[in-house]
């Protein structure tokens, strides 16, 4: 094989055939991230924590298990960051926010333990925005990232750390969450690949909980293989989590050697509206052809209720997280006002002191649509149109196999543009929302550049059609070549 | 309409302090956002269940059996105040 891209660009696909030859070990490519890291961090601000000594400790023994013969893992010696807001045992935690500055876990998320003992090299925490509310990583207590693409744009969110962490070279693979498009929005404004996985897919025990019923955890890589690999080793039941379902999982990667001649993929027509930018339609566009040759069937389709999917999240996704975010009250961890004279106070100062705010917006707005008076206009209205949006999404996957739309109306817009007006900092998610309100499958890949900025193509499955999504996914990035395409830094 | 007296009382049960000029500027957004989302009282909803989750979730029992759980120690060491085995806080009572 060709050493041609440098050693924190190889995939991890790529990286383990040379590490099972012996032209490689797990500590010369950590290194080659930490390096690149400690290059380029004071322009990105992609990590809010790096482990530098955890990960050479760890590639030291993914390593020795391999000079041993084994057994090892499928990410046996790769570099992987994990969004903060993830807990990791005796490795600070922030979730992005002053109110956690100092909180360390005492026990690992179940997906840290899941690619521990796939082998993982964990590299550091990456950076968010708070409590993963945002669409541009501008709301973390620690620094807006910068979009590798462009450094004076944002890198979306809110998992922009691991997206630009992966996008630069400063990890091979990422894990963040999605809670109504956290993953894939960043993957695309990044250009790399971000999966949301059906919802119950993968446990969120040790998530930081935003909107419970929500949020997913999920992978970003530079290719959709590496997807599949770092899916694989984290789904699964876990008991700690009981919206974790009980189903076998398939071998995701072995089954991207399918082609998607005579599949049926819609096009619904109403994410193609308002704000759309030309770049992006015309990317978008030449996608479908591209789908076209591979012998697909595109066709248009019609989910009406797309326009109100957006006020169904932003009433329940608050309401949930105003119930959440109780916990944090300066008593068990964390920030803790100093200015209080009684235990309510403590409550009242600490958060206040501790929260930014976006949080407090969310945390009022969600309060308001589940206090007395409101909550049947509000908060059942919202979960009454779910029901609804759901609907329409099972009868448009009787006619198809996948949806296909663009991830963003947008290009990563510049830092600052949207922080005065939070409702068009919310339209940013309009295409990724509906998605997370159904529990779906959705994955952004690559597919082409508008004003020399990455644009992202999203492809939706039925539930727990996370292996068709990933198929479709892969099939379109084996005729392009969007996704060996890296940033100059 | 949202009121001031609104953002202040959903600020109360949410256990946020709040100056009076931050509640304004919170009012302002949050009306916009709240006018933005009356769409969806345009939707005929009678006869339409809520979803809490949108998969199929059961309740889930589990055996009961004791379990270790995390150490106390463990735990604690995140606490700002602690006292031995307890988490100190200011007067809750008569205040």
């Amino acid at each position: 094989m060709s050493r041609a891209a440098p050693l924190h660009f190889l995939t991890s696909h790529e990286a383990q055939q040379l590490l099972r030859r012996g032209e490689l070990s797990s500590v010369e490519l950590t290194r080659s991230v930490l390096e690149r890291a400690d290059a380029l961090e004071a322009k990105l601000q992609a990590f809010i924590t790096t482990t530098a000594d955890l990960a050479l400790e760890a590639a030291r023994a993914s390593d020795a298990r391999r000079r041993a013969g084994g057994p090892l893992g499928p990410l046996d010696g790769i570099p992987v960051a994990i969004k903060d807001n993830i807990s990791t045992r005796g490795v600070a935690t922030t979730a992005g926010s002053k109110i956690l500055k100092g909180y360390v876990p005492p026990y690992d998320a179940h997906v840290v333990e899941r690619l521990a003992s796939a082998g993982a090299v964990i590299v550091g925490k990456g950076n968010l925005d708070e409590f993963a509310m945002g669409s541009s990583n501008e709301n973390s207590a620690y620094g807006p990232v910068r979009n590798p693409w462009d450094t004076g744009r944002v890198p979306g969110g809110s998992s922009g750390g691991p997206a630009a962490a992966v996008a630069a070279g400063e990890a091979s693979v990422a894990l963040g969450s999605d809670t109504g498009g956290s993953i894939r929005q960043p993957a695309a404004l990044c250009g790399i690949v971000g999966m949301k996985p059906t919802y119950g897919l993968v446990s969120r025990h040790g998530l930081i909980a935003f909107a419970s019923s929500l949020d997913q955890i999920g992978p970003f890589a530079r290719d959709v293989t590496d997807c599949a690999i770092t899916l694989g080793a984290i789904a699964g039941h876990d008991r700690r989590d009981s919206t974790s379902v009980e189903r076998r999982v398939p071998d995701f990667a072995a089954a991207l050697t399918e082609d998607i001649k005579g599949m049926r993929l819609g096009v619904p027509k109403e994410y193609l509206v308002a704000g759309i930018e030309p770049g992006v339609r015309a990317a978008f566009e030449a996608a479908l052809s591209v789908f076209r040759t591979l012998g697909a069937v595109v066709e248009e389709c019609s989910l009406p209720l797309t326009d109100q999917a957006l006020a169904v999240y932003y009433l329940l996704a608050p309401s949930e997280a105003s119930a959440n975010l109780a916990r944090f009250d300066g008593f068990k961890y964390g920030h803790s006002s100093g200015e209080a004279a009684t235990a309510w106070d403590t409550m009242d100062l600490t958060r206040a002191e501790g929260f930014g705010a976006e949080v407090k917006r969310r945390i009022l707005l969600g309060g308001y649509a589940l206090s007395a008076g409101y909550y049947d206009a509000y908060y059942r209205k919202a979960q009454q149109v779910r029901t609804l949006i759901r609907g329409e999404f099972a009868r448009a996957f009787e006619r198809f196999d996948a949806l296909v739309t663009p991830t963003s109306p947008t290009v990563a817009f510049e830092l600052g543009a949207r922080t005065e007006d939070p409702l068009a900092m919310y339209l940013s998610d309009v295409c990724t929302i509906p998605v997370n309100i159904a529990g779906l499958p959705g994955i952004s890949v690559p597919c082409g550049f508008a004003d020399r900025l990455p644009v992202g193509l999203q492809i939706i499955g039925p539930q727990f059609g996370d292996g068709t999504v990933l198929r479709v996914a892969h099939c379109y990035e084996q005729a392009t070549e969007w996704h060996t395409r890296h940033p100059a830094l | 309409m949202l009121t001031p007296d609104d953002v202040r009382r959903v600020a109360r049960l949410t256990r946020i302090a709040m100056t009076d000029h931050e509640a304004d500027v919170l009012r302002g957004q949050l009306a916009r956002v709240l006018d933005h989302f009356q769409s969806l009282q345009r939707v005929d909803t009678s006869d339409v269940e809520p979803t809490g989750h949108a998969t199929e979730t059961t309740s889930v029992m589990r055996a009961d059996e004791v379990r270790s759980s995390l150490p106390r120690e463990a735990v604690l060491k995140n606490a700002p105040d602690v006292d031995e085995s307890f988490i100190r806080v200011k007067p809750v009572l008569g205040t």
